[in-house]
């Protein structure tokens, strides 16, 4: 039934225990046959067989681009698929729209959220489902509470949505899934917009769904979180399944491997050269946030030459303030920034860049020109060098894309619009935009969001070259995984103070919690440099 | 069956199609008007727009109302390209004009080569005060400048009216209209016994100007991005605000230079009618030329011919002058929907 496009499993031996249909000791509930979908000249999903056990968390597991979300997207009715058959407990069905796959009992939490935001959270769940003409909103209230109670989704159901965070949203989108009695669960990279605690929450709360029966699909990149929580692997490439496997069975390094279909090697961080000296120094910095309230309350940080100094944090607490003051594009209100013993405190875009500094935001989509093409991207921040007597030479801005693309491997031609791109390549773009301009500081924010785990290891296989060359790299992470890896000291942040400096041998996801918490409040023992004054 | 929006660019080869389709789509829709006016559309469509080119002096008559388009058509492109939505062309306009007359009533002792410069310099300078006033109100104080823009075009008209019928009320005929100005401020004709003036030349020059500007530098690049993504042009370096005010400024001033144009090339006087909606018609013309120089001129011709036409068909078939303007204002509405079609798909869905 397989399409003969798709002969991993022959090449890929791997751990995996392929299940054939009569083996397994009960129907599944979901089972997809041959799902094709093409978009274009891509062939997004080729010949795709996908089966979900009652009562099961699967993780499916991919590279960007390798077809996951648009297999889940026809299982919702959110695409028609080309060819292919799905059956629902063992009965074909056809799933032509959301409403038909609600009405089939699966719900899907997208990667983009689809609720209305003046609205509150229990018009939102039953939005829709008011069934009668008059809406009673007490009862509705009382609903959805109890729901929010027995799984664990602890949210407001009077709240507005548009008050919510990311990881609240979430559960009222879960929620919402639930109320339309969902037994299919399907969650579209539910932890890449998490923080830690969010996340253990929401494993807590599919935890219980599993034992009330629910199945649950689950999207990710992050491996140490799929061998945790899923029963099942399923892993595709390139629009393929390559394989199943009982996640019990999976080591993180086997699945990394199923996925990219090759070994490929983790880059670890080689031996700080030596202590290079302050480029990067942040003295007492204060500033407010986007509502004009106080954020950071006197921060200071050094980042030395040759040194990633990573800064953790739950989100919120500052760190997307304090990159903005360094990226030049949020104003200081006391204090002082130096770069390489130049005062840049309050200084433009323009001026931070002329320092030295290199910078990768958080949202991508925010530092670039999305209808711009990759080539335009690549220069917007010194088109200067890109003119002669005024005019654009487009010759040289094609020729610098050109050159950028091949040097980052990039999957892009110059011409593309740059919001076509994948997360990954966009990424790359804007590192490689950043990267060659040998900057002497680089601040970087949660670099590797939503990547998978090939370009994960090439960007910070690029930040360690970074810093042996020299540079000072303050990273920004919510993985702590990342900030272990990659750093030398770690910085914490919590409430808008640096609550603890540590090297980053001392440091532990423990003592970092704890720390992120604002349970406690250390200073950093010793050393050279002084990382933290307060 | 369902009718289903995708989202989902057109394919490049359609796109300069799209504004071509309108103009289809508009007439078929207009054609039961034309029908209930009481004539048949086929031949009311050839004299809107095979019948004004037939005679040289209508052909030259199509140019001469494509000129105040051009210029209103690219001082709004040259706005929306910058990301600054700029729907007060009518009343930078108007006071270009105002401005102009001023210079022209009192150029009697002045050269023409030195009157039509500094006619041309003040109507431009009028324009871009006019669009200072909302420019900076969106950078200081960000507020919608398509609200701002808006409002002043009413203050402008009555600014025209009180100075027509207080101190510059043609003292002869008593209207409230301006005295002539100066023959030495006068725009030269281009061919003699028409109206064409020079005025068409210096709209296709500055069409040219403003495209070459907008698409071949630097400037036009960062422009472009700030118009497309303030948010990601600052981050870039870009310098927002003062781009968001040229493109304003320069907006209005290409305004107001239709103003001094209409003043200098038809009117010779200023009068309440002297826009009549150009500025307006610059918005249809600028999203019909899609925001290109080129696609504006010729968006601006093609209104020039409807216009034309508009006069020719209501003689020629006795159906009322205004149903060219009802074309004109489907042809935005349709324009619109279809530029749509540049993003999004309508796709037919079978239902089983
Ligand atoms: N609506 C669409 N239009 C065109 N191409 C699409 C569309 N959706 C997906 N694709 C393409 O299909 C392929 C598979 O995309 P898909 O989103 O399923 O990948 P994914 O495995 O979910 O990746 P990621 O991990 O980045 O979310 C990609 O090449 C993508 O560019
Ligand atoms: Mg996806």
């Amino acid at each position: 039934m397989r399409s003969p496009r798709c002969a991993y499993s022959a090449q890929f031996p791997t751990p995996q225990v392929p299940i054939p249909l009569s083996m397994t000791q009960q129907t599944p509930i979901v089972s997809m046959r041959g799902i094709h979908k093409r978009f274009g000249s891509v062939l997004a999903n080729q010949g795709v067989d996908f089966d979900l056990q009652a009562g099961e968390i699967h993780a499916l597991l991919g590279e960007n681009g390798a077809g996951k979300s648009t297999l889940m997207r026809v299982l919702y009715g959110l695409y028609r698929p080309d060819a292919g058959s799905i059956a629902v407990d063992g009965r074909p069905v056809l799933i032509r729209s959301p409403r038909d796959a609600i009405a089939l009992g699966i719900g899907m939490v997208t990667q983009h959220f689809a609720l209305a935001a003046p609205l509150s959270v229990t018009e939102n769940v039953i939005l829709g489902q008011e069934g009668r003409l008059w809406l009673d909103r007490k009862s509705a209230e009382a609903q959805v509470a109890a729901a929010a109670q027995r799984f664990g989704l602890t949210v407001n159901p009077r709240a507005q949505v548009r008050a919510l965070s990311i990881g609240q949203r979430q559960r009222v989108e879960i929620l919402k899934a639930l109320y339309r009695q969902a037994r299919v669960l399907i969650l579209d990279e539910p932890t890449a917009v998490l923080i830690p605690q969010e996340v253990e929450q929401l494993f807590e709360t599919l935890m219980r769904l599993k034992a009330e029966g629910v199945s649950v699909v689950f999207i990710s990149h992050k491996l140490s979180e799929v061998t945790r929580i899923a029963d099942r692997v399923t892993v595709m490439r390139s629009g393929c399944v390559v394989g199943s496997v009982s996640a019990a069975q999976a080591s993180p390094a086997e699945l990394a491997r199923m996925i990219v279909g090759q070994t490929i090697m983790s880059v670890s961080k080689p031996r700080q050269l030596s202590a290079g000296r302050p480029m990067l120094i942040l003295d007492d910095v204060w500033a407010d946030d986007d509502k004009g309230a106080p954020m950071l309350r006197g921060v200071s940080l050094q980042v030395n030459a040759g040194e990633i100094v990573g800064l953790a944090g739950v989100a919120g607490n500052g760190q997307t303030e304090l990159a903005e003051l360094i990226e030049g594009t949020r104003t200081c209100r006391r204090g002082r920034i130096m770069v390489d013993g130049t005062d840049v405190t309050r200084a433009s875009p323009a001026r931070m860049m002329q320092a030295g500094v290199g910078r990768i935001p958080e949202d991508r989509h925010a530092s670039v020109v999305g209808d711009l093409t990759v080539a335009e991207n690549m220069a917007l921040e010194h088109l200067d060098e890109f003119g002669r007597c005024g005019l654009l030479d487009r010759a040289r801005l094609r020729r610098h894309a050109e050159q950028l693309i091949a040097e980052y491997q990039i999957k892009a031609r110059p011409d593309d619009r740059i919001r076509t791109l994948s997360g990954g390549n966009m990424q790359k773009v804007i590192l490689a935009r950043v990267l060659e301009r040998q900057p002497r500081v680089i601040v970087i924010s949660q670099p590797t969001r939503g990547l998978d785990i090939r370009a994960t290891e090439y960007i910070h296989g690029k930040l360690l070259d970074q810093r042996q060359r020299g540079a000072a790299i303050l990273l920004i992470s919510e993985d702590l995984d990342e900030l272990l890896k990659l750093a030398d000291r770690i910085a914490v942040i919590y409430g808008g103070r640096i609550v603890g400096v540590m090297p980053a041998e001392s440091a532990t996801p423990e003592r970092l919690g704890l720390l992120m918490a604002g349970m406690q409040h250390e200073h950093e023992a010793g050393g050279p440099d002084h990382g933290a004054q307060g | 069956m369902a009718l289903k929006v995708e989202r989902r660019a057109a394919p490049l080869w359609l796109q300069p199609l799209l504004p071509l389709l309108a103009v289809v789509i508009t007439f078929v829709l207009t054609s039961a008007l034309v029908l209930l006016a009481g004539a048949n559309p086929l031949r009311a469509y050839y004299h809107f727009l095979i019948e004004p080119l037939s005679s040289r002096v209508s052909a030259l008559e199509v140019l001469v109302k494509a000129t105040p388009l051009l210029l209103t058509g690219i001082a709004v492109t040259f706005a929306f390209y910058g990301g600054f939505w700029n729907i007060g062309a009518e009343g930078q306009f108007l006071v270009g004009a105002a401005a102009a007359t001023a210079v022209g009533l009192n150029a009697h002792a002045i050269p023409p080569w030195v009157a039509l410069p500094l006619m041309a310099l003040s109507g431009f300078a009028a324009g871009m005060a006019w669009a200072l006033i909302p420019a900076l109100m969106k950078t200081r104080l960000h507020t919608d400048e398509v609200v701002t823009t808006l409002l002043l075009n009413t203050v402008a008209l009555l600014l025209v009216s009180a100075l027509l019928n207080g101190p510059w009320r043609d003292p002869i005929s008593q209207w409230p209209q301006s005295p002539e100005i100066a023959s030495t401020a006068i725009l030269p004709k281009l061919a003699p016994r028409t109206r064409l003036h020079l005025g068409f030349l210096i709209a296709l020059a500055t069409a040219l100007v403003v495209s070459v500007l907008l698409r071949r530098t630097v400037f036009g690049l960062r422009m472009r991005a700030v118009g497309l993504q303030p948010k990601a042009a600052r981050f870039a370096g870009i310098p927002v605000e003062r781009m968001l005010l040229i493109s304003a400024l320069a907006s209005g001033g290409i305004a107001g230079l239709a103003g001094m144009v209409e003043v200098a090339g038809i009117h010779y006087r200023l009068i309440e009618a002297i826009s009549g909606g150009h500025g307006y018609t610059g918005i249809l013309v600028a999203m019909l030329g899609n925001l290109s120089a080129l696609g504006v001129v010729l968006a601006a011709l093609f209104i020039g011919l409807i216009d034309t036409g508009s006069q020719t068909v209501s003689r020629a078939l006795g159906v009322p002058v205004y149903l060219g303007e009802i074309i004109q204002a489907t042809l935005l509405l349709v324009t619109l929907a279809v530029l749509l079609l540049q993003n999004y798909r309508l796709r037919w869905e079978r239902r089983g």
